[in-house]
């Protein structure tokens, strides 16, 4: 069967990959999906019910809470791509430097994993945000740079590996720069599991921007992002619950989707860790 | 004859992905008490499955015995129930295997892992089950059994673990040894030491040796019966002195013949042309004419059984059947 | 083991050195100094006394100087004084805030392991019923799980509509005079629903490391050559199979520590216990530098021992590593 065919076959991946289509397709569509301006008040439509002009209700302002969901959407998954992609380039940049220079670098970058995942890293996390202003980039930037590890150690046990093959060895004979060899040969094949480790990333990363969120120092208000939206309406949970409820769902349903996605992905691109 | 144990018409298939594959196709035997019998063929024949569906170790899924019987003592082990089965395991029959340095947990002693089975089916306390397993390493001739017997399997040798193996079997006397491939994954002095181990256990026990191997050398050696096995089915039987000096099914005769001899004529080794079939693609009529020397047109056409060929032996090829001496004469250089 | 103990304890030091560094670093290089935000509040601070203030700190001097500076003062157990209004001496401050935290995840942990085990053991000895498909459901849930949005509904739940459970804090106004069960039993209430919902992603994770690690002993050999033994399942699974799965396990757990610490930010602000994660967190707010550093050097220690921890269990679990 072929990798498609594989990854069809598998009902759990394949919700999971529905759930992720349709979520970058609210993304991209937003501003004509979206009944109102997410930033639109009302003074005389506060904290109403489900209703026909508003699904999801209205927040403590009266802006429509769909419209504002809509545009959180954006927020969630442009943090979760941008920070995993930060990530994802440090790992594979370090994780194959380790790899293929191995010796002293290969030591020197180890012991900085090391270091890195002994790290609370929400601690640190919290601490720069605090210090350098809760800006969507800076928390991007902040993700990226404290969750690169795991793919670091994936890119350059596979180097390891490869690099006993014979075709690595063959285009070393034949003189070509390490640089060149990394990028047209190592890689290459160290790239279906980064690719799963990516996708997994993103989940990670749409959780950690809702709890910043929720700790009051995520992406900021007027900016609706799930975690903010979620945050406001903690205050008036017993009043008016959907102000809450909506968002924790949606960032549920979004990291479920991811995760299922990326399992069903590494069942399929990697067969070893079928019985996991 | 009413033997030990006595296997009928036994089926064991497999449930893979690609659909079913009978492993083990009826394959009928019996093993008189306290003889030896040897099994033998390529790797994927079945021996191995054979062996495990007479202990009811199977996986399952995807394994499942389908049919047949397995007579142990008057009793089919098949209807057996789980709870009587396993006063059978290691008790009456008892199974050692290939791999001696994963066959032995590391993380626990050897003395427990033999102590388990005698305190399992004999009942007995924690300590005299650690005294009866500092015995059976005495018995298996390892050096200082007192002191050997707190250690964990990675601090012994690939030989002595399977004389380890070889004690926990014993343990408990049972009246069946099944050993798979003991010996194929040990340095070859080694392998003579644990053959003669175990001969010699077996003269002074009384036990009764169904050997698995593809070491002919090993068969004509340690053993009085063999039986050839070719994709899920039993295809010779007979006394290893009769099938050695006069082999009559095309197949064992291709063994033999692929086998080495000191002081042999120095010609080639001949070799069996081709390989074992998939068992979900094995050929109509008779599963060995694709490769076989003699094959004819009615080959394809009806799937040979086993039948008496003389002299105990028994074997599924109608054509050699008849013309059995005359494998006498061929086989020989 | 013991020469392997000290060759670990010897090998955590360049570890800890990174840590304080990069903590050092990380409050360093961001801008806005903690002296330019004591003076923003005071409008009456001159330049005058923002130097007096910043020699007073130290921060007068180079980074490499005011980081050696700190490094000796850390190593003597002197973590400087708190910038907030208290201006208590930062140990002080962690040593209140400390057991609090461990507490509430060594209770935690204690659930985990004592529910991962059995479930994952459960789902991989019975792989594809009914009750494996819902431990893996909620393994899945478990992992996308907010779960500051679980402790929020749990607390408008068993905490406001029901009215079962306290919303916040350790114990009640009254509790001092309430008898020792009493205690007992107020203080256990606070605990449940931080416990519970804290221990809920690495259960998920767990259980299903328990499953596959399982899966993969179940298919060796020595399993095999125990069932031939004639042992019951129940000892085949749990005599020769349990501990080894195990092995694995104890790493994952020792890995697993950071990220409960760091979780005790979220759980200790939305229960409101004063813990050091709440501690880390307000400080953060306040910029309150020499508590947020010190928080982040002994987070970091905490999670070297519980590696430590974990590298001793692994080394009393399986033989192999002892004898070397």
């Amino acid at each position: 069967m072929s990798t498609w065919q594989r990854l069809r076959s598998n009902r759990l991946a394949l919700s999971g990959g529905i759930v992720v289509a349709l979520l970058a397709f609210v993304a991209l569509f937003a501003p004509w999906l979206a009944p109102y301006d997410p930033g639109e008040f009302n003074a005389a439509e506060v904290l109403q019910g489900l209703s026909r002009q508003h699904p999801l209700g209205t927040d403590g302002i009266g802006r429509d809470v769909l419209s504002r969901m809509i545009y959180g959407s954006r927020i969630s998954l442009l943090v979760g791509f941008v920070s995993v992609g930060i990530a994802s380039f440090i790992g594979v940049t370090l994780g194959a430097l380790a790899g293929y220079f191995r010796g002293i670098v290969d030591t020197v970058i180890m012991r900085f994993v090391d270091v890195m995942l002994t790290f609370p890293t929400f601690f640190l996390i919290l601490a720069v945000i605090a210090y350098l202003d809760a800006t969507i980039w800076n928390i991007m930037v902040v993700i990226g740079v404290t969750s690169w590890m795991g793919v670091c150690r994936l890119v350059r046990a596979e180097l390891l590996s490869l690099r006993e093959r014979e075709f690595m060895i063959a285009a070393e004979g034949l003189g070509m720069s390490p640089l060149r060899v990394i990028l047209r040969h190592g890689l290459p094949n160290a790239m279906a599991p980064v690719f799963v480790a990516f996708i997994l990333g993103v989940a990670g990363a749409i959780l950690t921007e809702s709890a910043l969120s929720f700790l009051g120092i995520g992406v900021q208000p007027p900016t609706p992002s799930w975690g903010n939206i979620l945050t406001e309406g903690k205050d008036t949970l017993e009043v008016a619950w959907w102000l809450s409820v909506c968002p924790g769902l949606a960032i549920l349903i979004t990291v479920l989707g991811y995760n299922l996605l990326g399992e069903g992905l590494r069942d399929v691109l990697d067969p070893r860790l079928k019985s996991r | 004859m009413n033997g030990l144990l006595s296997v009928e018409n036994l089926q064991t298939e497999f449930h893979t992905e690609e659909g079913r594959a009978v492993a083990v196709d009826g394959v009928s035997f019996t093993i008189a008490e306290g003889s030896s019998t040897a099994l033998v063929g390529e790797s994927g024949c079945g021996k191995s499955v054979t062996a495990m569906s007479i202990m009811r170790l199977i996986q399952s899924p995807p394994g499942y015995i389908r049919g047949g019987r397995v007579m142990f003592d008057g009793r089919d082990l098949l209807s057996l129930g789980e709870a009587e089965m396993r006063a059978v395991r290691g008790n009456d029959i008892a199974m050692i295997f290939q791999e001696p340095m994963t066959s032995l947990n590391p993380v626990l002693t050897i003395g427990y892992q033999i102590a388990e089975a005698l305190r399992v089916h004999r009942s007995l306390g924690k300590r005299e089950a650690w005294e009866a397993a500092v015995r059976m390493l005495e018995l298996v001739e390892i050096p200082d059994p007192a002191e050997r017997v707190a250690t964990y399997p990675h601090q012994l040798s690939g030989g002595m673990r399977q004389r380890v193996m070889i004690a926990m079997a014993l343990s408990c006397d049972p009246r069946l040894l099944i050993a798979d491939e003991p010996t194929t994954a040990l340095d070859v002095t080694i392998q003579a030491q644990i053959l003669e181990l175990m001969e010699a256990l077996r003269e002074k026990t009384g036990m009764a040796l169904l050997l698995i191997t593809h070491d002919l050398g090993v068969v004509a050696e340690h053993c009085e019966q063999v039986l050839v096995m070719y994709a899920g089915r039993v295809v010779e039987q007979g006394a290893v002195a009769d099938v050695f000096a006069a082999p009559a099914h095309p197949y064992t005769r291709g063994l033999l013949r692929s086998l080495p001899r000191l002081g042999g004529s120095g010609k080639r080794l001949a070799t069996i042309p081709g390989m074992v079939p998939p068992l979900d693609r094995l050929p109509s009529g008779c599963r060995f004419r694709d490769r076989c020397e003699s094959a004819e047109a009615a080959c394809a056409a009806s799937d040979p059984q086993l039948q008496e060929c003389g002299s105990g032996r028994t074997m599924a090829c109608p054509l050699w059947c008849e013309l059995g001496s005359l494998a006498a004469t061929e086989s020989r250089p | 083991m013991l020469a392997y103990l000290l060759r670990r304890v010897a090998g955590f030091v360049p570890l800890l050195l990174g840590i304080t560094l990069i903590s050092f670093l990380v409050i360093h290089m961001a801008p806005g100094s903690p002296v330019e935000l004591m003076t923003d509040m005071n409008p009456e601070a001159g330049p005058e006394i923002r130097q007096r203030l910043e020699e007073r700190y130290g921060l007068d001097q180079p980074y490499h100087v005011q980081y050696w500076m700190w490094l000796k003062r850390i190593a003597t157990g002197d973590f400087g004084r708190s910038l907030s209004s208290d201006a208590r001496p930062v140990i002080d401050k962690i040593k209140e805030a400390l057991p609090v935290t461990l507490l509430l995840n060594v209770l935690s942990l204690f659930l985990v392991i004592s529910l991962a085990i059995p479930i994952g053991i459960y789902s991989a000895t019975h792989p594809y019923t009914p009750a494996d498909r819902a431990t893996t459901v909620f393994v899945f849930l478990g992992f996308a799980m907010p779960t500051f949005w679980l402790a929020l509904l749990c607390m408008l739940l068993f905490g406001v509509v029901l009215g079962w459970l306290p919303i916040s804090g350790l114990k009640s106004l009254d509790y001092e005079t309430l008898s020792w069960s009493g205690k007992l039993a107020d203080r256990a209430a606070h605990l449940l629903m931080p416990v519970t919902i804290s221990a809920i992603t690495s259960l998920a994770g767990l259980s299903r490391y328990m499953r596959s690690s399982m899966l993969e002993v179940v298919r060796q050999d020595y399993i095999t050559t125990a069932r031939a033994k004639g042992l019951s399942e129940r000892a085949v699974i749990y005599g020769h199979a349990a501990r080894n799965a195990l092995l694995p396990v104890i790493t994952i757990l020792g890995l697993s520590i950071p990220g409960l610490i760091g979780g005790s930010v979220i759980f200790e602000t939305i229960f409101a216990i004063p813990g050091m994660g709440r501690l880390f967190y307000t400080s953060v707010l306040m910029r309150d530098y020499p508590t947020v550093m010190g928080i982040l050097v002994i987070g970091a220690v905490l999670t070297l021992l519980g590696n430590l921890l974990a590298d001793v269990m692994y080394t009393v679990a399986d033989p192999r590593l002892r004898k070397r």
